[in-house]
This record gives structure tokens, sequence and C-alpha cells, in this order.
């Protein structure tokens, strides 16, 4: 008998289990071969997501991610082992999804997903998936699928929470779903909970939502059942309480409403309120900091960690939880060098950012790099974390 | 009366309660119950004028209170109210 179809006698091995479920069938095995999906993101979500797509056969699968692997991340991303520490991401995942499965192609993005690269990478795609860690590169995200018309496969993850949707999704009777604006039309502040006053995740929990998220780009990609467009799905890993939401479009929304003021991608860094990151401030190095005690300075450090994080280590500092600054701002002086710190320098920005534009603080100083930096510059004895 | 589902960013806030029943007809009357008893809540819920937050959204079973009649929505005794605040992922670098 001739095998008349795309795939070889070996890819028809694989892909059996598939092809043998009667709704899905060679049909659908089909349409994932010549489908091309981007990842943003190889990190916890990324890591099954990217998996359960190889091991489906997604005829091509392009990978986003300008970081490289460390320790801290095997406890969640599945994708990645301990001769991975220190390699590129991208080439780390490519490696191992060829490994999974030689017979699709995998095409590495080693830099930052930016407003400026973000339309030209992501333009050959059918699907993106916003795997992403941050505010910012999800209204980026959004807006190029928008303005290049696909699909966006969405998952989101914090602490026990994770999010699933699909957004400006087109059905066959051609009706488009909402998108990511028509839900959040702003970010949060960045001194009110889930933009960063504190962070971190359960390990499995990407392992669920990245899993429900490959999911939903198989279903997109091949018609079977019905996506989560219009739908918001939310677990709590916690209660294993799981919810699903309707969601409708905005017309007010400003990317696809029916006024749209926003044409082309903009600064999404600046849109979700994080300009100190850009660095507007004032820096002090672990170097200078370090010298100016010795010196015997007069100067108050103010540490916006959580408290179990000061607990782990800290540098005689003042512990003022970036959740709590604002009630606390009789703690904080107005005269002498105040240095902000936390444990990168991202957070004691954000906590600078809001000290000057609301209360009117000129004083204050961020601690470049933050705490691990000043231990990995001074106090190499110092647990870091 | 009503049912509020609390999501876990926001448990520090109400002791650690993931579910939490109050008084009201209107989703403003329970919301504002539910910062009266949880006083630490307010600033995450709701902006200076008492308006909710553009990024908290919420939900009264289904659907989203923007697409019912606001805070205006009513209530039953079998209602579920979620609030689902935006995620973005778990990286103390952003």
């Amino acid at each position: 008998m001739q095998n008349n179809s795309l795939f070889s006698k070996e890819e028809l091995a694989r892909y059996n289990r598939h092809i043998i479920i009667p709704e899905f069938g060679l049909t659908a095995q089909n349409k994932l071969k010549e489908s091309s999906v981007l990842v943003v993101g190889a990190g916890g979500l990324g890591s099954p997501l990217l998996l359960y797509l190889a091991a489906a056969g997604i005829g091509h699968i392009g990978i986003v991610d300008c970081d490289i692997v460390e320790d801290s991340n095997l406890q969640r991303q599945v994708l990645f082992g301990v001769h991975e520490i220190g390699l590129s991401k991208t080439k780390s995942a490519k490696q191992r999804l060829q490994s999974l499965n030689p017979y699709i192609k995998i095409t590495e993005f080693n830099v930052q997903f930016t407003a400026q690269n973000a339309m030209e990478i992501a333009k050959d795609f059918d699907v993106v998936a916003d795997g992403t860690d941050n505010f910012p590169t999800r209204y980026l995200v959004n807006d190029t699928c928008v303005f290049l018309d696909k699909p966006n496969v969405y998952a989101s993850i914090y602490q026990f929470e994770g999010n699933v949707s699909v957004f400006n999704y087109v059905d066959k009777e051609g009706n488009r779903g909402p998108n990511y604006r028509d839900l959040f039309p702003v970010p949060p502040l960045a001194e009110t909970v889930a933009n960063c006053s504190e962070a971190g995740v359960l390990g499995v929990l990407p392992g669920i939502i990245g899993s429900m998220q490959a999911l939903e780009v198989i279903k997109v990609i091949t018609g079977v059942g019905e996506t989560l467009t219009g739908k918001f799905y939310t677990f709590d890993a916690l209660t294993f309480e799981s919810r699903t939401f309707n969601v409708k479009r905005d017309p007010a929304n400003p990317v696809n409403g029916d006024q749209p003021t926003i044409h082309r991608l903009v600064d999404y860094e600046q849109f979700c309120g994080s300009r100190a990151i850009k660095g507007v401030l004032k820096n002090v190095s672990a170097t200078e900091l370090y010298e100016w005690q010795l010196q015997k300075k007069d100067l108050q450090i103010i540490d916006v960690r959580e408290a179990y994080e000061y607990e782990i280590v800290n540098i005689n500092s003042t512990l003022i939880p970036l959740s709590i600054l604002t009630e606390n701002l009789n703690q904080i002086d107005q005269t002498k060098k105040v240095i902000v710190m936390c444990k990168s320098g991202v957070r004691s920005a954000k906590a600078i950012a809001v000290l000057e534009d609301k209360y009117g603080y000129k004083n204050l100083y961020n601690l470049e790099g933050g705490i691990i930096n000043y231990i990995n510059e001074l106090q190499l004895d110092l647990p870091v974390y | 009366m009503a049912t509020i589902l609390i999501p876990t960013p926001l448990r520090r806030y109400t002791n650690n309660l993931s579910k939490v029943t109050l008084q009201g007809e209107i989703i403003s009357e329970v919301i504002d119950n539910l910062v009266t008893t949880y006083p630490d809540l307010q600033r995450h819920l709701m902006d200076s004028s008492g308006a909710v937050r553009p990024f908290v959204n919420i939900f009264v079973d289904k659907d989203d209170i923007r697409n019912l009649h606001a805070q205006n929505t009513s209530v039953s005794g079998t209602s579920v109210i979620s609030i689902v605040p935006a995620i973005a992922g778990g990286n103390l670098n952003h």
C-alpha cells in the first residue's frame, strides 16, 4: 500500500495515539504539521508548553527568550537540566526539543521580545503563545497579535494562581474574540499586589497551566473542540477551585475597539509605570554604598523586600516591604541620603518611583543590582537566594 | 448576601480566608462590607474615590460586572463573586 500522506512511516508511528482518536485523526495531525507557533518565553510556562507542542508535532516552533538557564529555574522549568546551567535557554530548548522530535523545525530567537522586533519575529507564525512573566511584555504580545491578526494563546501564573485564555481569535463564523486589553485595560499600579510586591511560584503550577496552554494551542490549530476564546479560566492551586468566566470585547479598547487610539506598538515599560527601570533614577553601586558605610556617612538603608527574604539575609537595613511602603512613610527620612534596596534592584526602583512621584522625595538612591550584587561584590560569605 | 472568592495574592488581608460571605444586595454594598471587614484590602481594590480599580475584575458568577450593571449589579444569596486581579508571572525582575 502506498503512503500518500504528509507523514513518513516513522511519523505515522509516532503520532499513532493522536491519529486513532476519531475526532482528531490524520486531518488534525496534518494541521499540526503544517502549522507554526511562536512561544514567547521559555520559562516555567514555556517548558511544558514547548515539550507538548514539540511532542504533538507542530511543524515549526519559534522560541523567544534572552535568558540563560540558572539554578533557580530548575524547580519548575522542566525543559532544562543541570548540564544546561549557564547556557542560553533558546539553544538548550532547541536541543532538547529536537531530541524529543526530530521531525519538526525549531527557530531560536535569542533576544528580548521588544516593540522594535516583535512584529518582525511574529509575522511568519500562525499562532503566538504568551508564556512571559511581566506586564510590559504581556501588553506587547497582545498588541502585536492584534496588529498582525494572530490568535494569542495566553497563560499566566503567580504563586498559586493560574490563568488561561485565547485572545484575538476569529471563530468559524468570523467573529473576533476579545483580547487582553478588553479584560485588563490598564496594568496594576507598581505598589499594589501582583506587580512585584513579592513574587514566586509553586513549581508544579506552571506545569499544570502551561500544559493547558499547549492544549489550547492545539485546539486553535486543529479546530477540534471549543477554545477558550471569550472565556477566562482561573485555577487556584490551594483550593483546587477552577472557574471559567465570560469575557466580552470592549468598545473602548484602544487597539481594536470602536475608535482605536493606538495604531502601532508603544513603549510598554512606560505604559506599565516601570519608568524607574529605565534608569531615570539615581543609582548607587554596591562598592559606593560599602565605602559610604565604612566612612560612617549619615545615611539610611530601606529594604523593600518581604520579611522572609530579610530573614534569609540583610545588611542592617530598615525593613519596609514594598506592599506596605506608603503606609510607613514616617520611617523614611526626607533629608539625609536614603538608599533603597531589594533583591535585584527592580522593586527598589519601583519604590523610588512611587516615593518621588507621589510624595516628593528627592534624597533616594537605588542600590544597583540589589542585595545579590552587594553580596557577590563585597560579602561572598553571606547567603544568596 | 453573597459569597466572595478571594484570590490567593489578597488572602493575606483576609486572615488567609479564600471565601467570605457578606451582606449586601448589590455589588457595591458587598464590596463595601468586604473592605470594612478587611480594611487592608481597600487600597488593592479601590482608588481614593472608592471606585473599583480598573485592573481588578469583579465577576458575579460567570460574568464581568462591567457587562452587567457595574457596581449596581444585584446579587443574591447564591451568587458567587470572584475578584480576579491581573497577574503576570513569578519574576522578581519585573
